[in-house]
């Protein structure tokens, strides 16, 4: 898309973020080039020959780069020792075909069928294959080997880069990475993040011209032979991204975040317990979700009573007098788990997950109740339920958990019935919020905006719906913070939204005062709320 | 069962909890245990018609065996019964790093 009227611009997605300005330098594939074949034992020995000599490199790559991408090109030495898929291709070459044709045809079958997939993981690993295809055809051709030409610090623009190609490039000097198509969640993409190379995909047709260009992985744009202005606004904000990541990590230090005069709370999401380690974790305000799905899937099965509560004791140590709110399981939906979700379930996002599955298998939930009631003598602990419909559950929820309390105290187990709360992610929820007694609520706009706006999340196609923006979405939780301000019962939001900054004033506007993300995104998020504060926009 | 000289079929089954399912990764450490094992390996997502050969990382990734799908294992030759032991425990521990 062209976004400027001054030199050429482009806009396409974000793979990583960073600015580079630098020689545009573009490396499409050359397609020509024929090959004279010889006859079916040369061809044979011509393919042995060519796979060896790819494997040599690959495994050569692979050893300078080491880490992430020698396991990525891992999948490619994989295929090449894949004896079912080779020999089918040297039994075409033995009806006649030419190596490079015999090879081409295998290859492409598979990448068309890795194309063809809904998944866009899988789409992105047909790029390692069109890697592999090439070098192993580039060297048939006796012109395989060489190292791309690449001046220090370019801004490199191809249709596609597979990674062996990537690692070929000389990246020490910076420079930046244009792709026609390619997709944020290829292998190549997750290079480039761990380099801090910025890049930007789908950017669509460009023409072949161009001497220098201004890659701003941030704002996805690609701005080729800028005017003097381009190149100013393009430093610009550069310069703001730089100290913005600086004067976040002095923001953080500060005692509290506030927005017009009122005090904002900021906690954290973990996942496990390890999260804590985070350097930014000390500065929230407490936990405000800690999940608790990574226990089941630990090796030998669900966990015990002791395992659970060493999990709880250390996060409330940890918190020390801060709050911590502890979800129970939230399996089934997209987080199956053996020997407890349900198998086959047509639709299992509205199926019997949350609290609906912790229900129906109440000796499992009793275990995780029993180690909470346990930990909640510890600390300032509190207990939310997941996936919550009606009234009813909440009490069910709270019958179970009281009966556990006093079975622990009758053992002579010190023990207490924690406050107890519920994610607000289901419409009907969120509609009736009224009618739940609840001790508090946490708003889970992930689940709530895909039920809202009746969109499978992970269905990247509809991503251009899923907008946590839409007015219904807010609607909602407007009114479940304006339910929470009357009742005095604290709100708060644990979706991907409250670490958005593009979201912050929406949710602020909406009545809320709590925020809980991850502990990555903390500095920025103090950052913006202080920013909106001083009446500013969002830079 | 089939009666072959080196005799018995050894059959495992297990729930693949990989966070994007049988991809690249989980499929090359797969066929990369597999082929440590003399016997000759087969797997499929449950109920489905066909048997793989463990030992082909296409057709692993062809299998598009989702997460939360059951996974069998079947397997004869002289290490069969090790070889199913370890593909098991590989995909149930959730392809650990380092293996």
């Amino acid at each position: 898309m062209q976004v400027g009227a001054t030199g050429l611009a482009y806009r396409g997605r974000t793979a990583s973020i960073g600015f580079a300005h630098g020689p545009f330098v573009r490396v499409d594939a050359d397609t020509n080039g024929e090959r004279v074949a010889g006859n079916l034992a040369e061809e044979a020995l011509a393919l042995r020959a060519a796979i060896d000599t790819a494997s040599g490199q690959i495994a050569d790559l692979a050893g300078i780069a080491g880490g992430e991408a020698a396991q990525i090109l891992e999948f490619q030495v994989a295929l090449l020792e894949d004896e079912d898929f080779i020999e089918a291709i040297f039994a075409s070459i033995g009806e006649g075909n030419a190596a490079d044709v015999a090879w081409r045809s295998a290859l492409d079958t598979q990448i068309a069928d890795y194309n063809s997939a809904a998944d866009e993981y899988l789409k992105a690993r047909s790029s390692d294959l069109a890697d592999l295809r090439d070098r192993v055809i580039n060297i048939l051709r006796g012109d395989g080997g060489q190292a791309l030409e690449i001046p220090s610090g370019a801004v490199v623009c191809a249709d596609d880069l597979p990674p062996s190609r990537f690692l070929e490039i000389d990246w020490s000097g910076g420079g930046g990475l244009a792709l026609l198509r390619g997709s944020p969640t290829s292998h190549v993409a997750m290079l480039a993040r761990a380099r801090g190379i910025p890049m930007v995909v789908q950017l669509g047709a460009i023409p072949d011209v161009g001497a220098t260009a201004l890659l701003d992985g941030e704002g996805a744009t690609l701005e080729l032979d800028p005017s003097a202005e381009q190149v100013r606004l393009f430093e610009k904000r550069h310069e703001s991204h730089r100290k913005s990541r600086a004067s976040a990590r002095a923001i953080l230090r500060r005692p509290t975040a506030s927005w017009r005069g009122e005090r904002i709370k900021l906690l954290i999401n973990i996942q496990r317990v390890d999260d804590l380690e985070h350097a930014d974790a000390q500065y929230a305000d407490g936990i405000g979700l800690m999940r608790t799905e990574f226990l089941l899937t630990e090796q030998g099965g669900l966990p015990d009573e002791e395992t659970q509560l060493r999990a709880y004791d250390a996060v409330l140590r940890w918190a020390d007098r801060r709050p911590v709110t502890i979800r129970t399981f939230d399996a089934g939906g997209d987080k199956p788990i053996a020997g407890f979700t349900r198998d086959g379930e047509a639709n299992p996002f509205l199926g019997v997950r949350g609290l609906r599955l912790c229900l129906a298998r109440p000796e499992i939930f009793a275990v995780q109740l029993r180690a909470l009631a346990r930990a909640a003598v510890h600390g300032n602990l509190k207990v939310m339920f997941p996936m919550v419909t009606s009234a009813d559950e909440l009490e069910a929820g709270r019958k179970l958990f009281s009966d556990v309390v006093q079975r622990l105290r009758a053992e002579g187990i010190a023990a207490m019935l924690p406050e107890l709360g519920i994610m607000v992610e289901v419409p009907a929820a969120a509609l009736a919020i009224a009618s739940f007694k609840a001790g508090f609520f946490s708003i889970g706009s992930n689940d709530l905006a895909q039920y809202v706006l009746a969109c499978d999340r992970s269905n990247g196609e509809l991503a251009p719906l899923m907008d946590p923006l839409h007015p219904a979405v807010l609607e909602l939780i407007a009114r479940t913070a304006e339910h929470g301000r009357r009742a005095g019962i604290s709100v708060s939001l644990c979706g991907d939204m409250a670490g958005d900054p593009r979201c912050l004033p929406a949710l602020l506007n909406c009545g809320l005062r709590e925020l809980s993300v991850n502990a990555s995104a903390l500095a920025q998020i103090k950052q913006t709320i202080d920013r909106l504060s001083g009446g500013g926009g969002l830079g | 069962m089939l009666d072959k000289a080196d005799g018995q079929i050894f059959t495992g089954n297990v729930r693949l909890v990989h966070a994007v399912g049988m991809h690249a990764r989980p499929a090359v450490k797969l066929t990369k245990l597999a082929k440590k094992f003399q016997a000759q390996i087969s797997v499929r997502v449950a109920g489905a018609a066909e048997w793989i050969n463990a030992k082909s990382v296409v057709k692993i990734m062809a299998m598009r065996a989702a997460r939360g799908s059951t996974i069998e294992i079947r397997a004869s030759g002289s290490d069969a019964e090790v070889a199913v032991a370890a593909l098991v425990d590989l995909i149930a521990s959730d392809f650990p790093d380092g293996t």
